[in-house]
């Protein structure tokens, strides 16, 4: 007692010498802020108590894209923090970066703390992990796609609110109903280009990209331009020109029009759970993203979005020690199971899920498991364990803008696609020349 | 000026009111979104009229700011914005002095140097600039947030348009008495720049309070933060809902300390202009 | 423009010149000069390696019609937000100037907008214009129009510049207003004696008086518009629907801080050195020549 007291007061002082040569500090940066940066700090509160060798010092370094850049401004400049939080599209600017990051599993199993790679679930960690089999880093936040019904609009355009939606086609015609009932915006949808091209390719079990989707290489292709895709982006945009389909912005400007009850369906990430379930006024329901019926092997699984955890390099080995234990401890069921049912982040082990599924959760909060189940139903193949293209985040930009075309009947779905394959590839010759 | 009578003085106050309550508008509205609940602001319509819930956002928002409590963030403002203000006002008036009142070995050269840094923002140059900061070991520190940030030419360029309307004569005078340069330059110069300072002040004020990106990037140390980043760090990255009636009410306390600076400095700042520009 | 009467000597200006130097060349040229350097590179982000492309970079860019394109983009930008910063500015301040009595209040509240950074004024906005949603497109939607800047790149344009010069328009009523304030009275009264109309009088005598003053701002406003704004861009439209609000600046920041292509960024500020120092020179030959001081 009297040792933990001691302890609180070494690091709430921070200056005192004394805790800077008893404790070994481990740098953690984040993009998390809010509810969701009050949740990560408490997980690193909780570490810190439980053992007395290392202290994680949690900063939020502001939105994604900005901690990524601090981190590298950070790592040309030899002030690098241990562990670096990167989106998902930045994963493949990681992994290229050989001499910048050091590969989790090696972290992990180095570090002294049980790490059983199979633990994880493999839609998830498969998106982090190399064509060996190796995780590089660690999931921290993922989610993916589903569909959210506003079972109270359904019902006032006069719609069954429990038709089934499981297929593009059924929701086509609920779409017409909804429509015909009234309804003046039956379909809104968040981060169009992850949603309705990366997941829509990864569900249908076709490929996005060449070289299995950019995991077998830097020299790869955007193959986006397939027949699935244009097929699926060419009914979209047929709905939007008829009114069905409402577009809003490129990133989740959809979510304030549906949680304001003011759309019908919305296609977003199961993470927009905690928003929804606190703004909206309304009955809701969560049901698996809608797929083609006959289409490739649609439903095959569908892929993630979020953020990991990157260990950099250039630190001492005590520290890496130190990361290590700390993702150990993130990895553990406990915390896995309170952070997916705090958050609606997809657990990252098997047992974490199982144990959330025991504690009666998914009962009580009906459609939290619909991403789990749409996520680990198949193993993922080649088209749906992920993407890893260079440059991502700029090709999601192109992506978005020739989407823009097709909604605003500028351009025919394909030859929006040929264009984005086009200006993807450039962008993804420049990666290459970068990571020779 | 001299029409002040009649219907045109009426007209003139409804063609301001109605220009003051445009430009107002979003200010207006951030406030009314400080003063209301959640629901009420993302239920559209949302209100036009303040609501009830003015104490609660802004207690929330003065005692729960993120890492660091908002009074330190705003302390750091201040010093940083201060800093900025008066380290290119320095600066500025002696290289301005320099320019306009010397011929010297490339001279011409150092004016286009100086004035090209009017261009490129920090934010463009920002990997490079980051790393010669480091270098020097000013990350997470004052000197850190505030000297990249003075190399920019305004001060100077504003100086050297002020410096030029100075009278030859007092100039010549001085150079009759056999004064020195920097006897000038103290004894007149700086008294009649007393006011453009005055006027610099506010402008490298807001400047540096406003400043985003840059303390975002070389402060890892929450005790760093600054009352922008505060308020960036209260939007939720991803699919998390922004929190609007503490966002909001938190952007108008951050918009209090500028305004405070710019009503104090008007007057002063109005005669920096009306004594330069005759 | 240049002073007749000077002192003597050089190592007391260079001395006086030398802080400012000193940190230009410290935090502005080294900096730059890697960029310059950089450009000629395509390096991976990290600086771990880099491969000499020569002027690659340059035909890359000059390859891709949308960075033609944003030339233009640019350019209407730029005219847009300083004619729409300028002009209801000066507007404002000649009717405070009007006021003897009363323009206190309006200016106190004309003042707000400066006072909010530009980081937090694009989240404004946005707010206000939120497709459907927004209490501004919502009250919009209300009288039957459809605004929709996600897909109509003159309302995404038209969006972004008022944005972006909404602070201006406080900063550039300050110094019209203080402008303004320093015309001597006895010149207007003079021409009121002479019977000249209000506005013509403003044209022919006040509008001269204020040259300085509208030359300052409007080399202040057209760096603003060009260098500041692509915080407001990024935020409210991310240079969209279909680039038609990417400006040069905004194309540099986001290849470079957003896609890590460090090689195509640093081309492009170069690029844009050179485009800004013509600007410059064009500036200081022709428009000063016409300023009185």
């Amino acid at each position: 007692m009297k040792k933990s007291i001691i302890g609180a007061l070494a690091v709430s002082t921070m200056l005192s010498p004394v805790a800077a040569m008893a404790q070994t500090e481990i740098q953690f940066w984040h993009a998390f802020t809010g509810r969701l940066g009050e949740l990560v700090a408490a997980q690193v509160e909780e570490f810190n108590a439980s053992q007395d060798d290392y202290t994680v010092v949690q900063t939020h370094k502001g939105n994604y894209s900005e901690t990524l850049n601090a981190g590298i401004a950070a790592f040309r400049a030899g002030e690098q923090p241990h562990i670096l939080m990167v989106f998902e599209v930045g994963t493949a600017t990681m992994m290229a970066a050989k001499g910048a990051v050091r590969p989790v599993h090696e972290v992990m199993g180095q570090s002294g703390a049980t790490f059983d790679p199979d633990a994880y679930i493999g839609a998830v960690k498969g998106y982090y992990t190399s064509t060996e089999g190796d995780m590089l880093s660690l999931p921290f936040n993922s989610s993916t796609p589903v569909l959210w019904v506003n079972r109270d609009a359904m019902t006032a355009a006069g719609v069954d609110p429990d038709t089934d939606l499981s297929t593009w086609q059924n929701v086509g015609t609920t779409l017409d109903a909804l429509k015909a009932g009234g309804e003046d915006c039956p379909l809104v949808t968040a981060w169009q280009s992850w949603i309705h091209l990366e997941n829509m390719s990864a569900y249908h079990d076709v490929p996005f990209a060449s070289k299995d989707n950019g995991f077998g290489g830097v020299d790869t292709e955007l193959m986006l331009n397939g027949e699935a895709q244009v097929a699926h982006l060419s009914a979209m945009g047929q709905w939007a020109k008829d009114g069905k389909f409402i577009y809003t912005g490129r990133r989740n400007e959809g979510g304030a029009n549906f949680r304001a009850g003011e759309c019908a369906l919305f296609t977003e990430s199961s993470a927009g759970y905690a928003g929804i379930k606190a703004e909206a006024e309304f009955d809701f329901d969560v049901r698996p993203l809608p797929y083609w019926e006959g289409v490739g092997n649609a439903p095959q699984n569908t892929i993630i979005g979020g953020a990991s955890l990157w260990v950099m390099e250039g630190h001492e080995a005590e520290e890496y020690k130190g990361a290590g234990t700390f993702l150990s401890y993130l990895s553990s069921s406990d915390v896995q199971a309170k952070w997916h049912q705090d958050t609606g982040y997809l657990p990252i082990t098997a047992e974490a899920g199982q144990a959330t599924r025991a504690a009666g959760f998914y009962d009580e909060n009906p459609g939290t498991d619909v991403a789990v189940i749409q996520m680990t139903t198949n193993q993922p193949t080649a088209n749906s364990k992920g993407l890893r293209l260079g440059s991502f985040d700029q090709i999601r930009g192109i992506i978005d803008e020739e989407l823009e075309g097709i909604w605003s009947g500028d351009k025919t779905a394909q030859e929006a696609m040929d264009s984005a394959k086009e200006r993807g590839d450039a962008l993804l010759r420049r990666f290459e020349a970068a990571n020779r | 000026m001299v029409e002040k009578r009649g219907t045109g003085l009426w007209l003139t106050h409804v063609v301001m009111i109605f220009g003051v309550l445009v430009i107002f508008f979003p200010i207006w509205l951030a406030f009314v979104a400080s003063t209301v609940t959640q629901p009420e602001i993302v239920k559209p319509p949302m209100p036009l009229w303040p609501g009830d819930q003015f104490v609660e956002n802004y207690t929330k928002a003065l005692f729960s700011g993120v890492n660091v409590p908002v009074a330190t963030m705003l302390f750091n403002s201040l010093v940083m914005a201060i800093g900025i203000a008066v380290g290119k006002i320095v600066i500025s008036l002696l290289s301005a002095f320099a320019i306009v009142y010397f011929r010297f070995p490339f001279r011409t050269a150092f004016f286009w140097m100086i004035f090209l840094t009017l261009m490129l923002p920090v934010e463009v140059r920002i990997v490079p600039t980051y790393e010669v900061v480091a270098g020097f070991g000013m990350l997470n520190s004052y000197g850190g947030l505030i000297f990249p940030l003075i190399a920019s030419a305004t001060a100077t360029f504003l100086f050297r348009q002020f410096f030029l309307t100075i009278p030859d004569e007092l100039a010549e005078a001085a150079r009759v008495d056999g004064a020195r340069p920097m006897r000038f330059f103290w004894d007149i110069v700086v008294p009649m720049s007393r006011t453009n300072v005055a006027a610099l002040f506010v402008i490298l004020f807001i400047y540096g309070w406003n400043q985003y990106l840059w303390p975002l990037l070389i402060t890892t140390d929450p005790e760093m933060n600054t009352i922008v980043m505060g308020i960036k760090q209260m939007f939720p990255s991803g699919d998390d809902v922004a929190d609007w009636p503490v966002i909001m009410a938190t952007s108008i306390l951050a918009m209090i300390p500028p305004v405070i600076v710019v009503v104090s400095m008007q007057r002063l700042f109005i005669r920096g202009l009306v004594d330069s520009e005759k | 423009m240049e002073k007749r009467v000077t002192f003597r000597g050089w190592v007391l200006p260079l001395l006086l010149i030398a802080p400012q130097v000193l940190i230009s060349a410290i935090f502005f040229f080294y900096p730059a000069g890697q960029a310059v350097y950089q450009s000629l590179f395509i390096p991976d982000p990290f600086g771990l390696s880099s491969q000499f492309v020569g002027l690659g970079n340059f035909e890359y860019l000059f390859g891709d019609r949308f960075y033609r394109a944003s030339f233009v983009t640019t350019a209407v930008f730029s005219v847009l937000v300083t004619l729409c910063s300028m002009i209801p500015a000066l507007f404002l301040a000649v009717m405070a100037d009007r006021l003897i009595k009363g323009s206190g209040v309006y200016r106190t509240m004309l003042i707000w907008p400066y006072a909010v950074a530009p980081a937090i004024a694009g989240v404004l906005w946005l707010f206000m214009f939120n497709t459907r949603v927004g209490v501004v497109s919502w009250y919009l939607g209300n009288l039957g129009y459809d605004w929709n800047h996600v897909l109509n790149g003159g309302e995404a344009m038209g969006l972004v510049v008022v944005a972006s010069a909404w602070g201006r328009i406080s900063y550039n009523f300050l110094f019209f207003f203080a402008a303004l304030q320093a015309v001597p009275r006895s010149v207007i009264e003079a021409a009121a004696i002479d019977g000249a109309r209000f506005w013509k009088r403003f044209w022919t005598i006040v509008l001269p008086l204020l040259s300085p003053t509208t030359f300052f701002l409007l080399v202040v406003n057209v760096v603003y518009s060009f260098f500041e704004t692509f915080g407001v861009i990024h935020t409210i439209t991310s240079g969209g629907p279909q680039q038609s609000t990417t400006i040069l600046v905004y194309k540099v920041f986001a290849d470079g801080f957003v896609g890590q292509d460090l090689g195509a960024s640093s081309a492009q500020s170069v690029i844009l050195l050179f485009v800004v120092g013509l600007l410059t020179i064009i500036q200081f030959k022709f428009v000063e020549k016409r300023v009185h001081y």
